[in-house]
């Protein structure tokens, strides 16, 4: 009886994690052709089991740089967006967190409330605000302040836009939780003793949100760096991401093994963060 | 693809608001003698924007097959969903190339049964015929419609800064200096390589159809040209959008799209004056094909939509309402005037012959043309 708690997750993880993981190593090691689906499975029964395995997809992903470009461009994109979430949320989280009480409960609300729009709709809106014929370009021009529309949309600074605001609540939970943890005492012992708020900030209360700043940037940073949807509807035509690399040979090429090995090698590269992150977590 | 997401949600609703609903749709007393009574389902994925709404009301009545529509706005979610295996479609409609030739060498389509298709011997044999490029004897897909691949051109602003533009030829895309005429008035090119290169490989005076690196890194070279001048490359749903409220001077597109911006940017009334060039150098050509996946669960119900469609006056009404020519000969009469006349949308015999077909490629080549076309988005 006493293990019966560990059943549901344990079921959870070998059905909605491992089982999931290994059908795609098994499509990376498969080998592509025509068909439906279009490739052939790496093992098979002739007269006795025989494991056929194809590493060339891992193999191309190493000889062409275009896939390590976009790998690279990935993990800038998502440090960045992590970064700006961070710089973003922690004022944030902080003025909840000393904030009236009877205040919290709605500002907490009001960062969640995006969610209950629906995404595409959301980024949507921000085609319409920033496109040439938009409202920013509109009003832009009515003031005067400009005769030829600025090309907002399909940037960079579109990119970012996008990303920021879907990913900024998943940082500011974090810390607003480990900010509302704090012992405000500490604080205040510290300025009692003589240190100015900037030497509190950084010697008390930094040290002790740590945590859950890494915890903030590593939601915000892991899901974007396989994301496709914001670089594909609001970034620039040449924002090669990992998201479109893997799009492009899963839909375009047709070539699934190779999409499927982009998939597996992104993963890996994902793990070092969590992996950094559970040492870091392990030492204090 | 997805940045069009948007529109074609917005466009299925519309396309199903238009769409009588299935309550009202069978009156069993009065079917048409000449039509068999498969019943049932049928399912039909096809693309968004993309059919007379009336056509599939009538062929519900006359039938008493339920029709269920929904629609795509890309080849990659069809391919997508077909290469899956049991999509539970009865009928698609992928492009001849590259879908429909790669679905048709996968075994993931059904061989047509043409004693079910009576109507068969309306569609034009030299369309067919050019279409046996991508399906040697035409087994596997009806053609729906057709069209080209060229420029949609703002005629009235072209003419005010640029008044001896070649108005007949992609040299007015393609030659830089032309280009740098245009920029500021706004050059837009779809993201598609398979529907750009193909056409700048022929402007080049090669093969559109080559895989050799000389080739492609030519025509690579001709887009990077211009690359500076150009504005955006966006998939040609947001062309059509962007043509008909006026953002670009010149775009290239599909033939169809840049007619329904045409007729847009008329009903707006805001004096945006649209025009389509089909380039005189050589013009892709493409079908969308009318197929029925290999485990349709309905095939009976989805050869006689097949058979129905290509009646000359239900096919004239597909045409009148979205402005893509049909391969139904006998339906060009009921085809309204302006539309049948106009050469943008019927190529006349002389145009036709000025038009090429492209075939579909090896992976390691498709794969070659895609870095190609990332190379000239990215504009390095």
């Amino acid at each position: 009886m006493r293990r019966l708690p560990l059943l549901l997750p344990t079921l959870w993880l070998v059905g909605f994690v491992a089982l999931p993981l290994l059908v795609v190593l098994m499509l990376a090691i498969a080998e592509p052709g025509p068909g439906v689906p279009p490739f052939l499975l790496p093992f098979g029964w002739e007269g006795g089991p025989v494991l056929r395995p194809n590493w060339e997809p891992f193999a191309l992903l190493v000889e062409d740089d275009y896939y390590l470009s976009a790998f690279i461009r990935s993990l800038w994109v998502a440090g960045a967006t992590a970064g700006l979430c961070l710089l973003l949320a922690f004022p944030m989280a902080l003025g909840i967190v000393r904030a009236a009480p009877r205040w919290r409960a709605p500002l907490l609300l009001a960062v969640l409330l995006p969610f209950w729009t629906g995404f595409l709709p959301r980024v949507g809106a921000w085609i319409g605000l920033l496109r040439d014929e938009g409202w920013i370009n509109g009003i832009l021009r009515g003031l005067g302040v400009i005769d030829a529309p600025l090309p907002l949309l399909y940037s960079d600074f579109a990119l970012f836009i996008g990303m920021v605001h879907a990913y900024l609540p998943f940082a500011v939970l974090p810390l607003y939780a480990s900010l509302s943890r704090m012992d405000l005492t500490l604080e205040e012992a510290a300025a009692d003793l003589g240190a100015t708020p900037a030497t509190v900030f950084r010697t008390v209360t930094l040290p002790l949100v740590a945590p859950g700043a890494a915890a903030a940037f590593l939601l915000v940073f892991i899901p974007a760096a396989g994301e496709f949807v914001i670089p594909e509807l609001l970034g620039p035509s040449d924002a090669l991401l990992v998201g479109r690399a893997l799009w492009q040979e899963f839909f375009q090429n047709r070539d699934w093994p190779v999409a499927a090995a982009l998939a597996v090698a992104l993963l890996a590269v994902l793990i070092v963060p969590i992996l950094l992150f559970q040492r870091l977590e392990a030492r204090r | 693809m997805l940045r069009r997401l948007l529109a074609a949600s917005l466009c299925a609703a519309f396309a199903l608001a238009a769409i009588p609903s299935e309550a009202q749709t069978p009156s069993p007393s009065a079917p048409a003698p000449s039509q068999p009574q498969a019943g049932g389902t049928l399912n039909v994925y096809n693309w968004s924007d993309y059919i007379d709404p009336y056509a599939v009301s009538r062929f519900q009545q006359e039938t008493g097959i339920r029709v269920r529509y929904d629609v795509f706005d890309s080849l990659e979610t069809l391919e997508g969903k077909l290469s899956a295996g049991r999509s539970g479609y009865d009928i698609i409609v992928p492009t001849s190339e590259p879908t429909f030739a790669r679905l048709a060498r996968a075994n993931a389509l059904l061989p047509l049964d043409r004693s079910k298709i009576s109507n068969w011997g309306n569609q034009d044999p030299a369309l067919l015929q050019r279409v046996a490029a991508s399906d040697p004897g035409n087994r596997f897909g009806a053609v729906y419609l057709y069209g080209t691949i060229g420029l949609g051109i703002r005629t009235d602003r072209i003419r005010a800064v640029f008044p001896d533009a070649p108005l007949d030829s992609l040299d007015l895309l393609m030659r830089p200096e032309n280009a740098h005429k245009l920029a500021r008035c706004g050059i837009a090119v779809m993201d598609s390589a398979i529907d750009v290169l193909p056409s700048v490989l022929r402007w080049l005076g090669r093969d559109p159809n080559s895989t050799e690196t000389a080739d492609l890194r030519a025509a690579e070279e001709a887009l990077l040209a211009i690359r500076p001048h150009v504005r955006a490359i966006i998939p040609s749903g947001n062309i059509m959008d962007a043509l008909a409220t006026g953002e670009y001077c010149v775009a290239m597109t599909y033939s169809g799209d840049v007619i329904q911006a045409q007729a847009r940017a008329r009903e707006a009334g805001r004096g945006v004056e649209i025009g389509y060039v089909q380039p005189k150098e050589g013009a892709q050509l493409w079908f969308d094909m009318l197929a029925i996946p290999a485990d349709a669960p309905n095939p009976d119900a989805a050869h006689a939509f097949i058979n129905f469609l290509l009646r000359p006056d239900v096919m004239a009404g597909i045409t009148n309402h979205v402005r893509y020519p049909n391969a139904v000969p006998a339906a060009t009469p009921m085809v309204d005037e302006a539309v049948r006349n106009d050469p943008n949308v019927y190529p006349t015999p002389e145009m036709l012959t000025r038009t090429f077909a492209v075939t579909s490629l090896a992976p390691a080549a498709e794969r070659a043309r895609s870095r190609s076309w990332n190379r000239f988005k990215a504009g390095r």
